[in-house]
């Protein structure tokens, strides 16, 4: 393998979305030779259909605000096991790094006064949920993530960072000390498979929607970062906490943002009545995601849901006007008329919960090192490896992310990544090389695909799994289910092994890079299943039939999945902030 | 229509010569499926076939063709927009050099679009918060910010066609506008001066197309017109 | 900013204002030429010389003259950076179309102000 070419950079960060992206112009600012390596044009990835808002204290709407109360909001809705040193940095960094953006030049929608506009959204309070419905969440219309990501883009620009733009990494190299040392990546363009070397390696690789038949995600998002990190042997946390959005379009499955209920939209069932005051009297249709999506899914299945199967209930926003429809939410405007065929302005929009967020990912602190245990179970670094954005557990957003808490999380820990790796470069890292078997240890999966001689197609397996997802680990689990499972999916993974890629051609051969992400789908799902079958409790997003309960005893605890072994074991919640007093665990009602 | 007859676009510089058109038939089992649904399922029947898609809901710019003959996202694009008399013809965007099948090598985009420094330019020491800026000046970057880079409009401009390299084309004078138009943007006579030449900017020449294919209802047309007049009113 | 040293004014911008001004000039002129020739059905060739021996026609002329041949100028020399890659062949073209410009305002104005 040694006719590799290899090129060497100071830090590489794979994924070109908004936590990637913060993180190079954090690095490319300060000098060090940093690359951008994306899989697609970086404006392409999904952090430009985030849609809503980032939401943070900038003390715009409610000259009052605090850091502390969207501190509290964030660590109430991740159901107690966000860790709070992580919610403590995200929220009281956070109007930094807004202001940085708007600085930047993001285009945020304005108040009269002319400070950035904040629109309420879910799982918001006041003085610590004693104070009614905050106003928290910084928009720009309802294209905040459109806004964000293109500003993060032309600021990389300004500042020279370079970007090998639709390459594909493929796998993570070790040395012989376990330290990650780079990667093996593709260009597309060509086919060109090259020997990444780094001191430090950044997954900032995003979601990974795709395990499921029915997501908001992109097409793109196949949980790359988790798989390399997953075959290189390091574990994953908290795998079994998936978002279900609410509003995901019916059929189509495109997201409605939050803001549409922040803005006076609610929700109907097919009586015409709004819901969700049954389920939060307090919140209504703005309490957590879990819990709306729970609500709406009861009201499905007892009877309630529209149209011919009753098989969705429908959002309604027609009392809002068209004025405030086409200045707040104008994208909704367009989506629901592309993908649902209906006028907001007229008719309710049919919606449905819909897979949305992964809450798990790669473990790290605060700083975007990604982190292990060791055999008495205690926190390790991993030398070389950083994680930030969705393919990263902080973790800020516990069992259940709250809406506009995506992009600050992006932001915030993207930053923080491209600071800490600033500092360490300055003092200097020095990793073993990585030696031939190694990286030959990393190209073994790329030459499987390129060796392949026969088996079963790649989309078609990808739709069985999708399907096995969708109907085993969905918004309600319970054991039975979720054991076949994991059993199908045990099968589906020797089969996986044995697929066959037939276009072995060099030029943009999308084909290869479906089949590569795959078993990044496999690794991701399967991590999936069998978290979410040990984690014998329900809370936040992880919602079990028989555990209808929280089991604070047992399970505040993070959940950590060995790759190697299978096996589930527990990591410790933060509940040491640094500045302000914890967060004890209470009973979450909205 | 069940049956609903494709032809498409078929190149790769390992194995052809040159360029042809393949036909396809999928079967639409009679829903009115969104253009990149039916390169899907032509996918299922040809892995090797590449196109580029990403959000599948009209907002990365990843899969902007030329269908039918007008450019637009596949992504969402229904078919009973498009589909005259059963067929559909996917041709790769026009006026760039084809990588392989629908896939055009966008970086002559690309860089006119990096031309106009596409971003804020603000020599004032920034304050602790926000800078502020009225609802009425921030509504003037509305019709403007939205712009995907998708290139359905500046490969669908004869005057890109003939000089990619030199006319900044429709995407990148939107972006342009769009800093120019920042109340918080203090470069406003270093862009002008940049777009002074007769080829930057003069060589629009109102022929609209960009206007026409927006999939995001942009008019690039009136954010040209409008450089023009902060020009004139600069120099004269 | 792109460079050019064969454009009309070497900027954009004064092309464009040029080409508009032209424009109106000659639209004013046709608009003139036509309208006499309709108000005078039974014209011989001492009105006409009539009109032309007059300096403001004179002067009008040669104003409609030399923005024909600004705007020609601009016009083809459009056409031919538009349409003519080779820059021995669009080098080439402009000469001749600069000097076939030349000559027809030469010739003009010599056909105003000449005996």
């Amino acid at each position: 393998m040694s006719n590799l070419r290899s090129l060497t950079f100071d830090a590489i960060i794979i994924g070109g979305g908004g936590s990637g992206l913060r993180a190079a112009l954090e690095l490319a600012k300060s000098g060090k030779k940093t690359a951008v390596l994306s899989k697609v044009f970086p404006t392409r990835s999904h952090t430009v259909s985030a849609q809503g808002g980032i939401t943070c204290a900038i003390a715009s709407a409610d000259p009052n605000d605090d850091w502390r109360w969207h501190m509290y909001d964030t660590v109430k809705g991740g159901d107690y096991i966000a860790d709070q040193d992580a919610a403590e940095y995200m929220c009281s960094e956070g109007p930094k790094a807004v202001f940085e953006l708007e600085h930047m030049g993001l285009p945020f929608s304005r108040f009269d006064n002319g400070r950035i506009y904040q629109r309420p959204f879910g799982g918001q309070s006041k003085n610590f949920g004693e104070g009614g419905q905050a106003a928290r969440t910084c928009a720009a219309a309802d294209r905040t993530g459109h806004a964000l990501l293109h500003t993060l883009y032309q600021n990389n620009l300004k500042n020279n960072t370079t970007f090998l733009n639709e390459w594909y990494a493929v796998d993570l190299v070790k040395n012989a000390n376990n330290d990650v040392v780079g990667c093996i990546a593709m260009c597309i363009e060509t086919g060109e498979v090259v020997h990444v070397k780094s001191k430090a390696t950044v997954l900032a690789t995003g979601g990974a929607g795709r395990i499921y038949a029915s997501t908001t995600n992109a097409l793109i998002n196949t949980g790359d970062g988790i798989g390399m990190a997953l075959r290189a042997g390091f574990p994953m946390q908290d795998m079994e906490m998936w978002q279900f959005h609410p509003t995901g379009i019916y059929g189509a499955g495109t997201l409605v943002t939050e803001g549409c209920r922040g803005e006076g939209g609610y929700l109907i069932n097919k009586d015409g009545e709004r819901f969700m005051e049954r389920y939060a009297p307090n919140a209504k249709d703005l309490a957590g995601r879990d819990v709306v999506a729970r609500s709406m899914v009861m009201e499905i299945l007892e009877g309630r849901g529209c149209g011919d199967k009753g098989d969705h209930v429908f959002l309604k926003l027609d009392h809002l006007g068209e004025e405030v429809l086409g200045k707040r939410l104008p994208g909704i405007v367009e989506l629901s008329k592309t993908f649902a065929h209906v006028d907001p302005a007229k008719d309710p929009i049919p919606v449905v919960p819909t897979c949305h967020y992964m809450m798990g990912g790669v473990p790290t602190n605060v700083h975007g090192q990604a982190i292990m245990q060791d055999e008495n179970g205690n926190d390790q670094i991993i030398n070389g490896l950083f994680a930030c954005g969705e393919a990263a557990c902080v973790s800020v957003h516990g069992a259940n992310r709250l809406g506009g808490n995506s992009l600050l999380d992006l932001v915030v820990f993207g930053r923080a990544a491209g600071i800490f790796i600033e500092g360490a470069l300055n003092e200097g890292i020095n990793y073993l090389d990585a030696s031939e078997s190694d990286i030959e240890f990393a190209m073994k999966r790329m030459s499987r695909w390129n060796e392949s001689e026969g088996g079963e197609s790649v989309p078609a397996l990808k739709a069985e799994l999708q399907d096995i997802m969708q109907n085993s680990f969905g918004v309600f689990r319970e054991e039975k289910n979720m054991v076949e499972g994991v059993q199908k999916l045990a099968e589906l993974r020797e089969r996986v092994a044995n697929a066959h890629l037939p276009d072995k051609s060099n030029a943009f051969n999308t084909a290869r890079v479906e089949a590569l992400e795959l078993d990044n789908l496999m690794e991701v799902a399967e991590a999936t299943a069998i978290a979410a079958l040990e984690r014998k409790e329900s809370r936040g997003a992880h919602s079990r039939y028989d555990y209808p309960d929280r089991d604070d005893v047992n399970w505040l605890k993070h959940s950590l999945y060995f790759p190697a072994t299978k096996e589930l074991k527990k990591r410790d919640v933060n509940f040491k902030p640094k500045t302000v007093d914890t967060f004890e665990p209470k009973v979450r009602t909205y | 229509m069940s049956n609903l007859q494709v032809s498409v676009y078929r190149y790769n510089p390992e194995t052809d010569s040159a360029p042809y058109m393949q036909e396809f038939q999928v079967d639409t089992k009679g829903r009115d499926l969104m253009v990149l649904d039916v390169l899907h399922l032509m996918k299922e029947q040809d892995s090797g076939l590449a196109y580029r898609r990403s959000c599948r809901e009209g907002v990365c710019g990843s899969d902007g063709m030329n269908m039918n003959g007008k450019n637009g996202l596949a992504c969402i694009t229904p078919l009973s927009d498009v589909v005259k008399g059963g067929k559909l013809t996917l041709r790769p965007l026009p006026g760039l050099p084809v990588i392989r099948d629908m896939v055009v090598d966008m970086g002559m985009f690309y860089k006119q679009y990096e031309r106009i420094q596409p971003y804020l330019q603000n020599e004032t020491p920034a304050p602790a918060i926000e800078r502020l800026q009225s609802p009425e000046d921030r509504d003037k970057l509305d019709g403007l910010y939205e712009c995907i880079l998708c290139a359905c409009c500046s490969t669908s401009c004869p005057s890109f066609w003939w000089n990619p390299d030199k006319f900044v084309g429709p995407a990148g004078l939107l972006q342009s506008y769009r800093f120019l138009a920042d109340s918080r943007d203090t470069a406003t006579r270093e862009r002008l001066s940049e777009l002074e030449d007769p080829f930057s900017l003069f060589r629009c020449r109102g022929i609209m197309n960009c206007v026409a294919v927006c999939p995001k209802g942009l008019n690039p047309t009136r954010a040209i017109g409008k450089i023009r007049e902060m020009l004139l009113a600069d120099a004269t | 900013m792109v460079t050019n040293i064969t454009s009309f004014g070497r900027s954009g911008l004064s092309d464009w204002l040029m080409q508009r001004v032209s424009a109106v000039v000659l639209a004013l002129y046709a608009v003139f030429i036509v309208a006499y020739l309709l108000f005078n059905p039974d014209l011989d060739y001492y009105t006409w010389s009539g009109l032309f021996a007059q300096t403001w026609m004179r002067i009008f002329s040669l104003l409609a003259f030399i923005s024909m041949a600004a705007h020609a100028w601009i016009g083809l020399w459009t056409v031919t950076t538009d349409y003519l890659k080779p820059t021995h062949l669009r080098v080439g073209a402009q000469t001749v179309i600069i000097l076939a410009i030349f000559v027809f305002l030469v010739w003009g104005i010599q056909i105003l102000w000449g005996a």
